[in-house]
């Protein structure tokens, strides 16, 4: 198998007495959907803030693309290429979507201390940044405050930020969250698209989406990766049934 | 031409047209007025960077305000004594070299208070910087050598080549000229790549760290470029007065930018103008009508915070909109 993008090893972080996560190991490959499900409490929260850096593990490495970044920055984990998009806030809701989209294109470059040229005329951006919009069918909503769209809206504007920064891996914490049956289902085909950029590390509570989607599903229940595999192996797993699918299966 | 614009430029030039058309009627006494709108003005622009585009509520700026009036000060008076001070230079009246001076001492300070204020935030943020205006505050009233509490008169006003700056309308015009240049800065800050992610960082710090803009440079950075400017409005404000006291570091000094801005138009390019006009209109108006016109002043920030939150900008331009 190939060298995986994202390597979780051993991750290991306490609260207190609780141990939210309890030697979690996952490994992301290149072109998958790796979907990461668990009840409520289950630490699935927890263990997406020590991977994006908001939140430090006691213990355990996080590999991107073979280099260690669990002491990194967020910012430092963005620039060498984490993407994470986001349940609910927008980038800068008082700027248009375009401008978002912007605003990533420049961190990609690695420039933001630049005092005098005016954004809007500065074509390397505002292109870049048109162009991802058009990838995600926003173009014609360009120019509309990111607080104005629609909740599905903010959602391709977050995959569109996504894209402007040359992401090595993705991290979707529950895209489809809020959404209507149709939105998801436009959002599903796109997800499918989007892991050819880069794998997703997927957390989701839609069922369905994540039945249609992932490549590999990793169950957390209690702080612990109790099964990862196929959808079939998860589907069938009797631990699997028991601690969390219930009456879905 | 955008409304916004239109309104700018409409400001602009009835702030350039009032002393010309006082002047003509021989009233004097509105030139230095208008001069104080326009550097209070400054100052305010330079507050407006980090408060306004940062979202950073410095209630400190009092001290690089009160840093540009020492440098200012200190300047004149060792160039008129003679005496040396620090390594042997002899001071200066000169206003481009007392306005450099300005704003390196208030850009070294600020980087100092910056580099600790802004691990906080919030109230947290509010107070620390508070904290150390009324340090730098206490210093200079306990420091003998600059007149201490008495402060520090300035014989004649610093020197701008060519311009008698003690003539009224010619240093009307310097502080306007400065100004100017200070509005243009800020309006190409606000564009331009540095603009946009602190505008964003303000918005939303997390997100912004999480495409990979570290906030901390970002804020620090306007943080001191806005002492900087504020630093060198301090300077001709002690120039416009001939006189630098602990006042202008104190916490009502800060206070009042803060109220300037808010009364302008929070994070708009004129709001520190339309503000600093107000101000000092109703200060001078109001204060000619009761001693108690810090009350009334009090009822329009009252309502201006409670139904006009974008000031005066606000209500003639309408809400901003960002491209």
């Amino acid at each position: 198998m190939a060298e995986p993008v994202l390597a979780i090893r051993d991750l290991r972080k306490s609260f207190g007495a609780l141990k939210a996560t309890d030697g979690v190991s996952i490994d992301l490959y290149p072109g998958e959907i790796h979907a990461l499900i668990g009840p409520n409490g289950a630490g699935k929260s927890t263990l997406i803030h020590q991977i994006c850096g908001t939140l430090r593990q006691d213990s355990g490495q996080i590999r991107l693309a073979g280099q260690e970044i669990g002491h990194r920055t967020v910012a430092e984990r963005a620039r060498l290429g984490l993407g994470r998009t986001f349940q609910i806030s927008s980038l800068a809701g008082e700027f248009s979507a375009l401008r978002n989209v912007m605003l990533a294109v420049q961190a990609g470059q690695g420039s933001s201390f630049r005092f005098f040229k005016p954004v809007m005329r500065d074509r390397a951006l505002t292109e870049a940044a048109m162009e991802r919009l058009e990838r995600v069918g926003l173009a014609a909503r360009a120019h509309v405050p990111a607080s104005e769209l629609s909740h599905g809206e903010k959602r391709q504007l977050e995959i569109a930020i996504a894209l402007a920064l040359d992401v090595k891996a993705f991290l979707l914490d529950e895209p489809m969250a809020g959404m209507g049956p149709e939105g998801s289902k436009v959002l599903t085909g796109f997800l499918d698209r989007l892991r050819q950029e880069a794998p997703i590390l997927l957390v989701e509570h839609d069922m369905d989406a994540v039945f249609a989607l992932a490549d590999r599903i990793s169950v957390l229940v209690y702080g612990r990766v109790i099964a990862t595999g196929t959808v079939d192996e998860i589907r069938n797993d009797p631990a699997v049934r028991t601690a969390y699918l219930g009456d879905h299966a | 031409m955008k409304r916004e614009n239109a309104i700018n430029l409409v400001l602009l030039l009835a702030l350039l047209a009032t002393p010309f058309i006082a002047q003509a009627m021989g009233e004097t006494f509105t030139v230095t007025l208008v001069t104080r709108i326009a550097i209070l003005a400054l100052a305010a622009v330079g507050l407006n960077i980090a408060l306004g585009l940062g979202g950073l509520v410095s209630f400190g700026h009092a001290a690089f305000f009160g840093t540009g009036g020492y440098a200012a000060g200190i300047l004149a008076s060792h160039a008129m004594s003679g005496e040396p001070m620090l390594f042997g230079f002899e001071g200066s009246n000169q206003m481009p070299v007392v306005w450099l001076a300005a704003a390196i001492a208030a850009g070294i300070v600020s980087l100092a208070i910056g580099a600790i204020s802004l691990r906080t935030s919030g109230v947290y943020f509010i107070m620390i910087t508070l904290a150390f205006a009324q340090m730098v505050y206490y210093f200079a009233i306990s420091w003998p050598a600059y007149g201490g509490e008495d402060g520090l008169s300035i014989v004649l006003r610093n020197a701008f080549p060519g311009v008698n700056t003690m003539r009224p309308m010619e240093f009307f015009l310097v502080c306007f000229g400065v100004l100017l240049a200070a509005l243009i800065f800020s309006a190409l800050l606000r564009s331009s790549r540095f603009g946009a992610a602190l505008q964003a960082v303000r918005q939303n710090e997390v997100r912004v760290a999480s495409i990979g803009i570290s906030p901390m440079p970002i804020r620090l950075t306007a943080f001191v470029l806005s002492a900087m400017i504020t630093a060198v409005a301090g300077a001709l404000y002690a120039d416009l007065n001939r006189f630098v006291s602990p006042s202008m570091l104190s916490w009502h000094m800060s206070g009042e930018l803060i109220v300037l801005i808010i009364l302008g138009g929070t994070g708009r390019l004129m709001g520190p103008v339309a503000g600093a006009a107000l101000f000092v209109v109703l200060e001078f108006w109001l204060g000619g009508i009761t001693e108690r016109w810090q009350f009334f002043l009090g009822l329009i920030l009252l309502v201006t915070v409670l139904f006009a939150r974008g000031g005066v900008i606000g209500l003639l331009a309408g809400k901003e909109r960002h491209g």
